[in-house]
C-alpha cells in the first residue's frame, strides 16, 4: 500500500491512488486522479424522468460525459402518420406533460394552418389563457424541481400550491388536470363555465403573492447564489450553436422571444416584458423563469379583461364538429359526426412548419400532408432534445452536485425528449 | 403580390408571403447566383401549398449552401434538422428549417438523398445537429459521411430496422436481454 502523505493511517484496504502525489492536483480529495466511470440514470431520482447519463469521473469532477435518451419513446412521430388529425391531439398532451394546454394549442395551429381555417376571437383568448397557464405551472415545476434537488424543499411546496389550484382552474376547462386534450381543430372543446375568469384573476392575485414570497426565499439566500451562479454555464455563442430557445437561451443574452418577435393569436394587444439574462448560469435561468412567471400573470390579467363571450368553433364545415344535440336529433347530425371521428377529415396538400414560445423554448410541429385524413409525416420539434444535447458540454469539469443543478435548470421533460 | 396558397390567417402567423416575400427573392436571387446549378428547384409561398420557401440543393452541395445562408443570409439558428419518407426515388428527403434571428424569417432546405447513399453531416457548422442527424439515422437509416458518433439515440442500439420507414409495421417488439452497455471509448 503506498504511503499517505498525510501520514494517518488508512482503513485496511483503501489504497492512495498514483497520481495523488502531485501537488496540482485536489489535496482534499482521496479519491483524486482515480477515474471511475459510472452512470447517472435512468431511474435516478435526480434525473428529471428516464435519462441516462454515462460520466467519467475525476475524483468528483466529471471529466466527459455522453448522454442517453429514449427510455420512453413512444413512437408518436410514427403514429401521427397512422391516426387522423384528430386523434393525435390527446397525443399532443403527453408530450410536454406539464404544460399539456400549449401542446395542444400549438398542434391545433399547426392543422389549422394547413387548412386555412380561422378561428373566432373567444376561442384565440381562451387559447392565450391555455398557454399562459401552462407556462406558468411548467415554471413552476422547472424552478421548484432545481430547488428541491439543491435541497430547498419549501420553495417546491409554495409553487406546487399554486400548480394544484392551477389543476382546479384546468378542471373546470375542461374536467381534466394533467392530460387536458382541450384544443380542437377548428375550436375547443368547450367553453369556459361561467365566472371562470372571475377566479382566474383570484388565482392570479394569490400567485403573485405567492410568487413574491419565494423570490424572497431564494433570490438572495447565499447558499442558493453560491450554487447557482456561475454553475453549468452556456453562453450566448453556444446557445446558437445548439439551437437553444425560450429561457434557457435568453438566461445567456439571446434576446429572442417568439410571441413578441413571431407574434401569433393576439400577443399584439397584450402587454408583457421579456426578461433577457446575461451569465447563462443556473441563477440566470431561475431568474429568467421566475420573471417570467410574473410577466405570464400579467398576460392573463389582461386577457381575462379582454375576453367577451361569444362563439368558440369555426364554422369552416370541414372541420366543424357538430354539436351534441344537433347530433342526437337530427340524422344529418348522427352521420356528420360518425363520418368526422371515423375517418377523419381532408386535410389538403401542402407542409407547414407551425413553432410557438412553449415555457422550454421554442416548440413546432412541421406536418407533410399529401392529402387524406392521415399525416404523411408528423414532425415534433421538442426543444427538450435540443437542450438535453447540451448537457454534456456544459457540465464537463463540475462537479456531480452542479451536474444535478444544471439539469433541473434546462428544464428536460422526458416527454417531450423521447416523443 | 400574390397570396400565399395556404390562405394565411392573422391570428395564426399571417401571411407571411406579403410580409416577408421580397427578402425571400432576393435571398433565393442570392443563393441562386452562388449555387447556380446545385440549386435543384425553388418552391415559393406563392405557387405551392408551404408556408415558406423551400430550397432544393444538390446533395453534394447542401452543407455549402447552409453554411451560405448562415453566413451571408443571415440564418443563424437551425430550428430543426429532420426527414420524411417519400416512397419513390430518391426516397428520403432531408429538410433542414432554418430561422433568422435579425431578420425573423424562416426558410427550408431539402435536399434528396437515395436510399443507400450518405449525405454530408452538419455537425461542423452546428454541433446541435449532431443528435438530430443520428436521429435521421435511427428513424430512417440515412447514413452521414463524416459524423462523429453515428449510431442509434431513440431506439436500442441493437434494434434492427429504421422505424420511421413507410414500409415498417407500427406494431411488433424486438425483445433485448441484457442492458445496453456503457461505450467506455465515447469517454476518453
Amino acid at each position: 500500500m503506498a504511503e499517505s502523505k498525510y501520514n494517518q493511517t488508512l482503513p485496511s484496504g483503501i489504497q492512495i491512488a498514483q497520481g495523488a502525489q502531485d501537488p496540482a492536483h485536489d489535496t482534499d480529495d482521496l479519491w483524486d486522479d482515480s477515474r471511475v466511470t459510472v452512470n447517472i440514470g435512468p431511474t435516478h431520482p435526480a434525473m428529471h424522468g428516464a435519462l441516462r447519463m454515462a460520466a467519467k469521473l475525476n475524483g468528483e469532477t466529471i471529466e466527459k460525459s455522453y448522454c442517453e435518451f429514449g427510455y420512453t419513446h413512444r413512437a408518436k412521430e410514427k403514429l401521427g402518420e397512422n391516426r387522423t388529425y384528430h386523434n393525435f391531439i390527446v397525443y399532443t398532451d403527453r408530450l410536454n406533460y406539464c404544460s399539456a394546454l400549449m401542446n395542444n394549442v400549438i398542434y391545433a395551429m399547426s392543422v389549422e394552418k394547413l387548412m386555412g381555417v380561422e378561428v373566432p376571437e373567444r376561442c384565440i383568448w381562451l387559447r392565450m389563457v391555455c398557454c399562459e397557464l401552462a407556462r406558468v405551472i411548467d415554471h413552476l415545476i422547472c424552478i421548484g424541481i432545481n430547488a428541491v434537488d439543491l435541497g430547498a424543499f419549501s420553495f417546491f411546496l409554495y409553487g406546487f400550491h399554486q400548480r394544484e389550484e392551477a389543476y382546479t382552474l384546468i378542471e373546470k376547462l375542461c374536467g381534466a388536470r394533467l392530460t387536458t386534450s382541450y384544443s380542437r381543430i377548428g375550436g375547443m372543446m368547450a367553453d369556459a363555465p361561467e365566472g371562470f375568469e372571475k377566479e382566474l384573476k383570484s388565482w392570479i392575485a394569490r400567485t403573485r403573492k405567492v410568487i413574491d414570497e419565494m423570490d424572497e426565499l431564494l433570490t438572495t439566500n447565499k447558499i442558493w447564489r453560491n450554487r447557482t451562479e456561475g454553475v453549468c454555464v452556456f453562453d450566448r455563442e453556444m446557445c446558437m450553436k445548439y439551437s437553444y430557445t425560450g429561457p434557457n437561451a435568453r438566461a445567456a443574452g439571446i434576446d429572442l422571444d417568439l410571441r413578441r418577435d413571431q407574434p401569433v393569436m393576439f400577443y399584439k394587444d397584450v402587454e408583457f416584458d421579456v426578461p433577457v439574462a446575461q451569465n447563462g448560469d443556473v441563477n440566470s435561468r431561475y431568474m429568467v423563469r421566475l420573471e417570467e412567471i410574473r410577466q405570464s400573470l400579467n398576460i392573463l390579467s389582461q386577457v381575462a379583461d379582454k375576453m367577451k363571450p361569444g362563439p368558440i368553433w369555426s364554422e369552416d364545415k370541414r372541420i366543424r364538429i357538430p354539436d351534441k344535440d344537433v347530433v342526437h336529433n337530427t340524422m344529418e347530425g348522427l352521420i356528420h359526426h360518425f363520418k368526422f371521428f371515423m375517418t377523419g377529415f381532408q386535410v389538403p396538400v401542402g407542409e407547414a412548419y407551425t413553432q410557438f414560445e412553449a415555457s422550454n423554448g421554442e416548440m413546432g410541429f412541421y406536418i407533410v400532408s399529401k392529402g387524406g385524413p392521415h399525416a404523411h409525416r408528423m414532425r415534433i420539434r421538442g426543444p427538450s432534445v435540443w437542450h438535453y444535447q447540451g448537457l454534456s458540454p456544459m457540465v464537463e469539469g463540475e462537479k456531480i452536485a452542479d451536474m444535478v443543478a444544471g439539469i433541473g435548470s434546462i428544464n428536460i421533460i422526458a416527454g417531450e425528449l423521447d416523443r | 403580390m400574390s397570396q400565399n396558397t395556404l390562405s394565411p390567417i392573422a391570428t395564426n402567423g399571417g401571411d407571411l408571403w406579403a410580409k416577408f416575400g421580397e427578402t425571400w427573392k432576393s435571398q433565393i436571387e442570392a443563393l441562386k447566383q452562388q449555387f447556380g446549378e446545385r440549386i435543384e428547384e425553388v418552391k415559393l409561398p406563392s405557387e405551392y401549398p408551404t408556408d415558406v420557401p423551400i430550397v432544393y440543393v444538390k446533395k453534394e452541395a447542401i452543407i455549402d449552401a447552409l453554411g451560405f445562408a448562415r453566413s451571408t443570409l443571415e440564418y443563424g439558428f437551425l430550428s430543426d434538422l429532420t426527414a420524411t419518407d417519400e416512397e419513390s426515388e430518391p426516397r428520403f428527403e432531408l429538410v433542414y428549417n432554418l430561422f433568422s434571428h435579425t431578420k425573423f424569417t424562416r426558410i427550408r432546405f431539402k435536399t434528396r438523398v437515395r436510399e443507400n447513399e450518405e449525405c454530408p453531416t452538419l455537425v461542423n457548422l452546428w454541433p446541435g445537429a449532431n443528435w438530430q442527424e443520428r436521429e435521421v439515422f435511427d428513424m430512417f437509416g440515412v447514413r452521414f459521411t463524416g459524423h462523429p458518433d453515428l449510431r442509434r439515440i431513440l431506439m436500442d442500439e441493437r434494434w434492427v430496422g429504421h422505424p420511421l420507414r413507410k414500409d415498417y409495421p407500427l406494431r411488433g417488439y424486438q425483445v433485448f436481454t441484457e442492458a445496453q452497455h456503457i461505450h467506455t471509448e465515447l469517454l476518453e
